[in-house]
């Protein structure tokens, strides 16, 4: 999963920068500010609003959305996905398996990266080899997406103890290599669009520290020269002309702008200096739509929100615990909370993924539990009584930087009213800290949750977080009727039968609510005048090289 | 004089010290690990973690942990960012662009009290003083965040009069608009306490002597009142100084300027221990800097202070 910051800047102003511009926002042209913009030089250059890695620029150690931005831009794997979401080959000429467990990779001929070095296959297999060796442990921040490959045993193997080649890669010749899994995948290949799964060329080797300075790859664009990186202000991204495949670039280059707040991209925005951002801040939220007219974005993303109930909590344990959970969730109205709370910025929650993901339904047998309704939920929450009492304060724990009290306390006011027990928010100062008390599981409240997905696939929404013993299963919740069908999706022949087992895999999550679905965010932005060609991906992000000005 | 700035540089010692064990101890008592918010709502392997916190230093008990900052502190070396960049490397850039914006809010700060202060002090009770006293209260009324959101809708996008944000361009130019609110924001107690000194020093002993031996108004007031006012003027100015390169972060945020605010916040939300602890000390020692200067500079305007 890939996580965003940016956001905590601004929220400590949102609420009273909102006072400001809500007064004084007008739904007037801004013509004679956008004259300030760039004038014509015959260079396209598009500027978008980003912030500073957190992270080298290596695929593998890049985990959060300012470094993601760019390696995607830099970097092409064996597939890219296409605006919808399909993944569609890229470096691949064909990716072929006879059991989903043991993949055949061939490569296109005729790839280099920007140093001039050929595409072959071992700059995928070191690659990932790299990435798994616990001795990079440190640095390879994503290496998690590469535990599904044989041989990921390093991190079990005794400390310090280097295991640098991962027995299910090999290479066959310069244009092929094959890869097995530890268990059959149908999605696999899907994932291998993602980031983590990017070639490195040679030079990466000699030296990882470098690199991650002055990246060289084989995607669209290309860092020409370490210092058109400009830390914690900028990276100008020039047309990478030794890209092979089929993407074109319509413009000439691409200039991210590190922006300390959304508030900062916006106020370019609206003043013609900056061409597209994907982030509108909170204080505008209410204004965006009448400022930017036909040039706002406001759709749904990949990302699902949800807040957890961890079974070890006192009533919310068996068969308790099931009827309290269905009970507190038909007993707030989601519809009215993302209108009013959010206007409109987030979309209801009817399943366990994201309408953006292919196999998305709002019709699965369970979802009624997602309706509101406060008699059923009045009778839910009665017949859980009946089994024992209840007593004490439901709480809902969050963490307090990410602009997230207001729609913690709406719902947990109409739970509470709604059920007539007493139910609070839990704020936690940061991030940070919610995090540590989850994974220690000292955490004795419900708390929030978010998913964003990684590639665009069902299993990713469901696997990583509800499977027995998942890396991120806070709740610990285990149910074999789960498990096995996601083990069935996975080995299914089809990938019509690969979606039917994970949309029934879903309705068993609606009978037991592990997570309880809020809504799906969506991806808000805009575009400056004269910018056209905007379109933004399955990921929340726009596809830069299709965009001109 | 020369004893005197070498005691006041001896006395900074014990105090760059206790700063930084302290600025260190608190971030290492933040709530929440810094390594585990490096995942995001991922639960990253147990080994993975070990391996980050090692390499920060982050599994070792906290007085190790200090002692090898400060160690490392002492050979020059300030660590590096979880991206791997020096931290020597991030100070360099940042604090060049706080200081440009700073030094220009507190000289037209400085202007602006000097200036404002002396006129209300001379005409005391006039109507230039009392509008200027209402101009005070409201400008000093305005958070300085709101201030710079108006400043940026209005004069920025609106009119399009001076950038809107900064970034790259971080020239005496484009922070001049910031700059000015900030300086507007807090030009207040300057003012008043420059208009009480030169109400004071009218109706003083040398002024009158001075008057009485017949020396011009436009001699006596600058040379007289307007110089001897000066002392608290400066003290304030110089406070004000090392608590605005402290505030920039809002002010940065807002016109996305690359100084230190930014990087600052961004550390302190990351939980980077080793660029938090530089930044404040560097913060801390150039507050002890211009401490001495301030306190140097009062010799110059005062012939009464002498430094032995």
């Amino acid at each position: 999963m890939k996580f965003s910051k940016s956001v905590i800047g601004g929220v400590t102003l949102a609420s009273a920068s909102a006072l400001v511009l809500v007064g004084c926002s007008s739904s007037d042209t801004d013509t004679e500010a956008s004259s300030s913009a760039e004038t014509p030089t015959g260079d396209m250059i598009i500027t978008t609003n980003g912030s500073e890695p957190q992270n080298p620029l290596i695929p593998v150690a890049t985990n959060e959305t300012g470094g993601g931005k760019i390696i995607d831009s830099i970097f092409a794997g064996l597939y890219y996905y296409d605006a919808t979401g399909a993944p569609q080959l890229e470096v691949a000429e064909s990716v072929t398996t006879e059991d989903n467990q043991t993949f055949t990779v061939t490569l296109k001929d005729g790839w280099t990266f920007s140093d001039g070095t050929p595409v072959q296959a071992h700059n995928f297999v070191d690659a990932w080899n790299w990435g798994a060796d616990p001795a990079n442990a440190a640095t390879a921040l994503n290496s998690y997406f590469l535990e599904v490959i044989e041989g990921f045993d390093g991190y079990n193997a005794e400390e310090g103890a280097s295991n640098p080649e991962m027995s299910g890669l090999k290479v066959v010749d310069d244009l092929t290599f094959t890869i097995t899994l530890n268990a059959p995948n149908a999605d696999f290949p899907t994932s291998l669009g993602y980031s983590a799964f990017y070639p490195l060329p040679d030079s990466f080797f000699e030296d990882p520290e470098a690199f991650g300075k002055a990246p060289v790859g084989n995607g669209l664009y290309t860092l020409a020269d370490a210092a058109d990186w400009q830390h914690d202000v900028q990276i100008d991204l020039a047309v990478n002309e030794s890209y092979a495949g089929e993407r074109e670039v319509a413009n000439d280059g691409l200039s991210i702008v590190f922006y300390a707040t959304q508030d900062a991209a916006y106020a370019d925005l609206l003043a013609g200096n900056v061409d597209v951002i994907d982030g509108i801040p909170s204080s505008a939220m209410a204004t965006y739509e009448d400022d930017l007219g036909e040039r706002a974005i406001n759709q749904p993303a990949a990302i699902f929100q949800s807040f957890t109930i961890p079974e070890r909590l006192e009533h919310f344990s068996g068969e308790e615990g099931k009827l309290r959970r269905q009970a507190i969730s038909m007993a707030f109205d989601r519809e009215q909370i993302t209108d009013v709370v959010f206007q409109g910025t987030r979309t209801p929650a009817s399943d366990f993924t994201s309408p953006v993901i292919a196999g998305w339904s709002d019709s699965l047998a369970g979802a009624e539990v997602l309706d509101f309704d406060v008699e059923k939920a009045q009778e839910l929450w009665a017949e859980a009584d009946a089994i024992s009492p209840w007593t004490g304060t439901f709480e809902l724990a969050y963490n307090a930087d990410g602009g997230h009290d207001v729609w913690v306390d709406a719902v947990m006011n109409q739970v509470g009213q709604n059920l007539g027990i007493d139910a609070v928010g839990l704020p936690y100062a940061t991030f940070a800290e919610l995090r540590t008390d989850v994974t220690n599981r000292t955490i004795e409240a419900a708390s929030r949750s978010g998913w964003q997905a990684d590639y665009p696939s069902l299993e990713n929404f469901l696997g990583p977080i509800y499977y027995t013993g998942a890396g991120s299963n806070d709740g610990d919740y285990s149910s074999e009727a789960f498990d096995t069908l996601i083990d069935e999706g996975k080995s299914a022949a089809t990938p019509e039968e690969r979606t039917a087992k994970f949309q029934e895999a879903q309705e068993v999550l609606f009978q037991d609510l592990p997570a309880i679905p809020l809504w799906y965010s969506n991806v808000t932005g805009g575009y400056a005048e004269g910018v056209e060609n905007v379109v933004i991906d399955w990921h929340s992000v726009p596809i830069f090289n299709e965009i001109t000005k | 004089m020369l004893m005197y700035v070498v005691r006041r540089l001896l006395q900074a010692i014990p105090v760059f010290l206790g700063t930084t064990f302290l600025i260190y101890f608190m971030v290492f008592s933040m709530p929440g690990d810094p390594v585990l918010a490096l995942f995001g709502d991922k639960t990253p392997n147990p080994a993975v973690l070990e391996a980050v916190r090692a390499q920060y230093n982050l599994d070792q008990p906290f007085i190790v942990q200090y002692l090898l900052y400060l160690k490392d502190l002492l050979t020059g070396n300030l660590g590096t960012t979880f991206s791997g960049q020096e931290v020597t490397e991030v100070l360099k850039r940042a604090f060049p662009v706080t200081l440009k914006l700073v030094t220009m809010a507190v000289v037209i700060e400085f202007v602006l009290a000097v200036v404002i202060g002396l006129v209300s002090g001379l005409r005391k009770g006039g109507i230039i003083d009392n509008a200027n006293l209402v101009i005070a209260l409201v400008l000093s009324s305005v958070p300085p965040f709101v201030a710079l959101f108006l400043a940026q809708y209005f004069i920025g996008i609106k009119l399009g009069w001076a950038p809107v944000t900064v970034g790259a361009n971080a020239t005496w130019g484009a922070m001049l608009l910031p700059a000015t609110v900030i300086a507007l924001t807090i030009y207040v107690t300057g003012m008043r306490l420059m208009r009480g000194s030169v109400i004071e020093a009218q109706s003083a002993d040398y002024v009158r002597t001075a008057s009485a031996k017949g020396l011009t108004r436009r001699r006596i007031i600058p040379v007289h009142v307007a110089r001897n006012s000066l002392i608290p003027v400066i003290t304030n100015t110089a406070a004000s100084f090392g608590a605005l390169i402290a505030g920039t972060t809002v002010t940065e945020g807002i016109f996305n300027i690359p100084g230190v605010g930014k990087v600052l916040f961004d550390a302190i939300i990351r939980g980077e221990t080793a660029t938090v602890v530089s930044f404040v000390t560097i913060l801390t020692i150039l507050y002890i800097i211009v401490n001495i200067l301030v306190d140097l500079l009062y010799a110059v305007l005062d012939p009464r202070i002498r430094y032995v």
